[in-house]
């Protein structure tokens, strides 16, 4: 046993032992950062991202917004480990395009959501390390929000935060959409303009706390006139 | 096609016959990001790594955690007028609850029901693949499936995986020729046929309720109020386990879907009549 020491922080001299062989291992994932958003209204959708690119203390890019067009009436937003966000969203395009080159037409935000699915359990073993969420409007026109976990599992739903400031913005989309924890509250239906300024203020707030989202916030906003973007500054520190 | 050959999905399949020996079709690590289509899906596994220890060791580094979709309770018992099967919603992802309102029945068809716990991801693929399997043997036999039959291809498909990590406790409940069924399958592959189960990680305090109110001989309204129970009690007690009780009934003319309630106020009702 070889033992040597040092000084550690406190000035107090730390041992440290050398016991046998030691496995170094190479990771193939890295955590990235960035929160997504996803709601949905009576005929429109919204998803929104921070654009910030993080690795550890660092930050790679403050213009790397995670929303990505698939159709004229879907938006994805994935967050996680970039590279595997970029090889996704690739490899849905590529499906997209070979369904509209099969069946002459353009495939719907549920039929995308079944598909992403089995894309991403495809990989059950060795998974995307992406939180994806996709905002849309379905076949009748009304918004349409799927969340998914890395390997698949997914389900519709009205709201939904997805990412690294995910468990702090959940809570406040159920109190402020979902009425959740309110009493005597009359539940009005969520109007557009209503449902941009919750966002905007809500990633404001997850600016705020969470060091991994921030810089500049780019919204979506799905109808069936098309897709507008919008992008608001948030705070760069 | 020029996407498939740009996607280099002719080349793989060269490839592939020099690696695999003759007849085996296990799934096999690929370069190869692109190979879909509508043959036999095969799932992709990093090589030289057992599986079901990888994503755990992956979570251990600085700032990765990948956690995936858990948690639950599920019940189903057999009486004298059909099937109960009763289900909590909760999907727990690490310590953040993903949802509180999942829908862990899969309605096959209107003669069979698939109930869902463990890995949420393993349970939505493997019975969504189950009711494909179902509709190309209706299609192909011009009779519905039997609910044996049904339980062993998923049985078989778990089979296929066993040791790499799935986690899947279903029940598959149905009405066929042969009467009411009820089969356990898991993901060892075990897979038993008997009046009641519950499974998940709330299936203790479920059993403890269900086996205390069940008789063979109960009334409709009694099994309902059976089932309601287990699942609320089992949710007061567990903490992966809440949301609302969805129930479904299984009669001889198909399923029916009896309620959705919260928990939090079955539990009120029920603590109420304890004191």
């Amino acid at each position: 046993m070889i033992s040597s020491q040092s000084f550690g922080e406190s000035g107090k001299m730390k041992e440290y032992h050398y016991s046998g062989p030691v496995e170094q291992r190479f990771s193939p994932y890295s955590f990235n950062g960035g929160t997504v958003l996803a709601v949905a209204g009576e005929d429109f959708a919204i998803v929104a991202s921070d654009t910030r690119l993080s690795e550890g203390y660092s930050i790679h890019s403050r213009d790397s917004p995670k929303c990505y067009k698939l159709t004229d009436t879907t938006v994805i937003g994935c967050s996680g480990f970039h590279g595997d966000c970029l090889t996704l969203t690739k490899i849905i395009d590529a499906r997209l395009k070979t369904y509209k080159h099969s069946n002459n037409k353009t495939m719907t935000s549920g039929a995308i959501a079944a598909m992403l699915s089995t894309i991403l359990y495809g990989r059950r073993f060795f998974p995307y390390y992406v939180y994806n969420i996709i905002g849309g409007l379905d076949e009748h026109g009304k918004g349409a929000v799927y969340s998914f976990d890395p390997v698949g599992s997914y389900q519709r739903d009205t709201y939904k935060a997805g990412g690294s400031a995910s468990a702090m913005l959940q809570p406040l989309l159920d109190n402020q959409i979902g009425f959740k924890n309110m009493e005597g509250v009359e539940h009005v239906p969520l109007t557009q303009d209503k449902a941009v300024q919750l966002v905007k203020d809500v990633f404001i707030s997850a600016a705020e706390r969470d060091v991994y989202t921030g810089d500049a916030l780019r919204i979506c906003i799905i109808t069936k006139e098309g897709i507008k973007e919008q992008t608001i500054p948030l705070r760069k520190d | 096609m020029a996407l498939l050959d740009v996607s280099g999905f002719s080349r793989y399949s060269e490839l592939r016959g020099q690696i695999l020996p003759a007849g085996r079709t296990h799934p096999v690590d690929r370069t190869n990001h692109y190979s879909f289509g509508t043959k036999t899906p095969e799932l992709a596994l990093p090589l030289g790594v057992d599986p079901s220890a990888f994503l755990k060791s992956c979570n251990q580094e600085a700032g990765v955690s990948i956690d995936l979709n858990h948690g639950t309770t599920t019940l189903a018992f057999k009486f004298q007028h059909g099937v109960i099967v009763a289900v909590d919603s909760r999907a727990s992802a690490g310590r953040y609850l993903a949802s509180n309102d999942v829908n862990k029945v899969i309605e096959i068809n209107p003669y069979l029901l698939g109930t869902m716990s463990g890995s949420a991801a393993d349970c939505q693929y493997w019975e969504r693949l189950l009711a494909k399997e179902c509709r190309l043997y209706r299609l192909r036999n011009k009779n519905r499936i039997s609910v044996a039959a049904a339980s062993k291809l998923l049985s078989n498909m778990m089979l296929g995986y066993r040791g790499m990590g799935l986690s899947m406790g279903s029940m598959i409940c149905g009405w066929d020729k042969e009467g009411p069924g009820l089969y356990y399958v898991d993901d060892n592959g075990t897979r038993l046929s008997a009046s009641m189960f519950s499974t998940g990680c709330g299936s203790m305090y479920a059993y403890g309720i269900i086996d205390s109110g069940y008789k063979e001989d109960m009334t409709v309204e009694e099994a309902y109020e059976l089932g309601r129970r287990g699942i609320t009690h089992a949710t007061h007690r567990d903490a992966y386990s809440g949301g609302v009780v969805n129930m479904y009934h299984m009669r001889e003319d198909g399923w029916i879907k009896v309620c959705k309630e919260d928990v939090s106020e079955l539990i009120h009702r029920y603590r109420k009549g304890m004191f």
